[in-house]
């Protein structure tokens, strides 16, 4: 049976300078929780459960929006693992992120899993409005432990004030386009962490980038874009210290 | 606007060297350096900065075949301020860079001249390379090719492009001619055999005043240049 | 009629647009490319690229995503998109600031080439916008034009040198038999035929779409290389 589902969260900033969410509908595959933040003014969200099954046509949508001056963290419980259709057909991911002016969103979801077998596509697209502010983390993982990878697209697009930052599309896994495992692609790694921060951070003097890793400015606003092949412990740590 | 690259510069780049620049001032003269591995082109050309910085505003393009090799030794030696010396990146190919596709030396000169302001005079160094590497008249307005006794006394025999054609031939290391076994006197004649009536300079560069004779004919070519 | 006359009307393209697109596409145009190796000197530092199959496999990586990415900019642009909203897009399509910056540079270096060469208003019009240099597949597509070529043959053009970029200086770095080296390309061709008729269409999907339209294919260790590669303090090719 084919799944659709479009889960919608809302922020606003209230009257005591916190975080309100007037909007919180989780759907279908995607049950969302308020969870306790960890930062003052800031409102949390944990997506949970049965969000680790995109199947074979499966179609998930998750709509945030950060108005004017709220702070957002959306985190999830456990990790995205999309899974075989036994009819072959592709399963949909889209991430729709909308952030106000002087508004902030610390997208942190737990990686995305391709298992052998499955075929999942993802659209994740920013809107940042000028002054506001992004940390978003996306993980990739192609296969289980000691399993084969599934085929696994991706396109991250973000706009800053009508400018667009970055439009990026991955596609890994049998039935991406020849070579994305070879040595211009991704070589034999099978994990791919991507951190973009707007702005970018003062950096810690303490940094410390991982192998096959770099850390870059982008072109069209104040942003800085941490990508990396190394394994995940090694990625995530790093990703934390700069998403601090 | 671009944040990588937030300058505004005058538009160029059109055309190879041509001597007046779109706002009518004359360019610097640029000199190419040519020579076989170790005859000794970063000395001449840290020689000549240290001799014509006084009465010069100068700039140094290398063209190393490992990047910044070359453009490391004179900043270390100090013959000129670091701004005033930058290295081009040949892939593996130095002759190619000087000669075939001369592009990003242009680029290379341009951005000096740009970036430090009006120049007098551009020297660019090309690789350690062989005996036909020549520069493109595109890139450069005249060329000196360097040699050293200690390379052979057969090399202006056996000519080549360099040695035939360069705007002045040095035969570097004079000094070391009786310990080498080399033949000045054979040298010259078939230098001058080769050349012409295309001058030629025996002398040490990093010897005393060795540098002077090139160094006066620079001074002669800039004459001209500027007239 | 002679052989070259046909395949040009063939292709649809003016008189002498076949030898043009060749005098583009030839390693020896001077537009600075002999000193790049397309991520390949970094790769064949670490481990990479050994041989002719790791070659093989790094071009056909590259062309299949910066290479199908750099075709559909350049198509784009021959077929009349406004040259600053595509360098725009090619900004958002690489991450990496050295490659931004290689492919400015290039852009610039092919822009003295093709004025020379090519000259016309829409290369002047760009060489003023962007004296920095706009990013080369833009400006290779504003010279395809000016060549009197199609979006498609810019797209070739793109396509090629993704693919024969690396494979040129993996002769040099490798002491790779330059004769596998082309056997790496020839072996490539039909895939880089499809890749340049790929980027064609999207240009012409971004006609009507804009510049979304265009692939944005991405190739995370060419970027993570490239930022290496540029922070190395000695190296044989510029990237």
């Amino acid at each position: 049976m084919t799944v659709t589902s479009t889960a919608r969260i809302g922020a606003v900033r209230d009257r005591s300078g916190g975080t309100a969410l007037p909007v919180l509908a989780g759907a279908g595959a995607l049950a969302l929780r308020r969870t306790r933040a960890s930062r003052g003014g800031e409102a949390r969200v944990t997506v949970v459960g049965a969000m680790s099954a995109p199947l074979g046509g499966d179609r998930l949508r998750i709509d945030v929006d950060v108005a004017a001056g709220a702070r957002l963290t959306v985190d999830s419980a456990a990790a995205t693992v999309s899974l075989p259709d036994h009819e072959g057909r592709p399963a949909f991911y889209d991430v729709r992120l909308t952030v106000g002016e002087g508004a902030e969103l610390r997208w942190l979801p737990e990686p995305v899993i391709a298992a052998g077998g499955s075929d999942l596509r993802m659209t994740t697209r920013v809107r940042l409005a000028a002054g506001a502010r992004l940390v978003l983390r996306e993980e990739l993982v192609l296969g289980r432990h000691g399993e084969a990878p599934g085929h696994l697209t991706t396109r991250l697009t973000v706009d800053h004030d009508g400018r667009t930052l970055l439009d990026q599309a991955l596609a890994f896994g049998p039935g991406a386009a020849p070579g994305w495992d070879g040595p211009a692609v991704l070589g034999g790694h099978r994990t791919l962490g991507q951190l973009l921060l707007v702005p970018p951070p003062d950096l810690p003097a303490d940094l410390d980038l991982p192998p096959l890793s770099s850390l870059t400015p982008l072109a069209a606003g104040p942003a800085l874009l941490l990508t990396s092949t190394a394994p995940r412990p090694a990625f995530t740590s790093t990703a934390a210290a700069l998403a601090r | 606007m671009h944040r990588d690259h937030p300058e505004v510069f005058p538009e160029r780049y059109a055309h190879s060297s041509a001597a007046v620049g779109p706002d009518g001032r004359r360019r610097a003269l640029r000199i190419g350096l040519g020579g076989p591995v170790g005859s000794g082109k970063t000395a001449t050309v840290a020689a000549l900065c240290r001799s014509l910085r006084d009465r010069l505003a100068i700039g140094v393009v290398t063209n190393d075949i490992y990047t910044r090799e070359d453009a490391e030794f004179l900043l270390r030696n100090a013959v000129l301020p670091p701004e005033r010396i930058v290295g081009v990146e040949t892939g593996a190919c130095p002759h190619t860079a000087i000669r075939d596709d001369i592009s990003a030396n242009l680029e290379a000169v341009e951005d000096l001249e740009e970036a430090v302001g009006p120049l007098d005079l551009v020297l660019v160094e090309s690789g350690g390379d062989n005996l036909t590497a020549t520069f493109s008249k595109g890139l450069v307005d005249a060329q000196i090719f360097v040699i050293d006794v200690a390379g052979g006394d057969d090399i202006p025999r056996k000519g080549g492009p360099g040695v035939t054609t360069a705007d002045l031939l040095v035969v570097n290391k004079t000094d070391l001619a009786p310990h080498v076994g080399a033949d000045l006197d054979r040298m010259a004649r078939d230098a001058a055999a080769q050349r012409g009536a295309l001058p030629v300079v025996f002398t040490s560069v990093a010897r005393g005043d060795g540098i002077a004779p090139v160094a006066a004919w620079i001074g002669e070519r800039l004459a001209a240049w500027t007239a | 009629m002679t052989t070259t006359a046909e395949a040009a009307q063939a292709a649809g393209s003016g008189a002498g647009a076949l030898s043009a697109l060749l005098l583009l596409s030839d390693g020896r145009f001077p537009a600075g490319g002999h000193a790049h190796s397309g991520g390949a000197e970094a790769a064949v530092a670490d481990g990479r690229i050994r041989d002719a199959a790791g070659l093989a496999d790094f071009c056909r990586g590259r062309l299949h995503t910066t290479g199908l990415v750099a075709a559909a900019l350049a198509a784009a642009t021959t077929a009349g998109l406004d040259p600053l909203v595509l360098d725009d897009a090619a900004d958002a399509r690489t991450p990496s600031l050295a490659l931004r910056t290689v492919s400015r540079r290039l852009g610039r270096q092919l822009m003295r080439a093709a004025r020379a060469t090519w000259p016309g208003a829409d290369l002047d019009a760009l060489a003023a916008a962007r004296p920095r240099g706009a990013h080369q597949p833009v400006v290779l597509g504003v010279t395809a034009r000016a060549a009197g070529l199609r979006p498609l043959d810019a797209a070739h053009a793109a396509a090629y040198e993704s693919a024969a970029g690396p494979a040129t200086a993996a002769v040099r770095l490798l002491s790779l038999d330059p004769f596998h080296a082309a056997a790496v390309l020839a072996r490539l061709a039909p895939q880089i035929d499809t890749t340049a008729r790929a980027a064609a269409e999207a240009a012409g999907r971004a006609l009507t779409h804009g510049p979304t339209a265009l692939p944005a294919a991405s190739a995370p260790l060419l970027d993570i290389g490239a930022e290496h590669h540029a922070a190395w303090p000695v190296r044989l090719f510029a990237s």
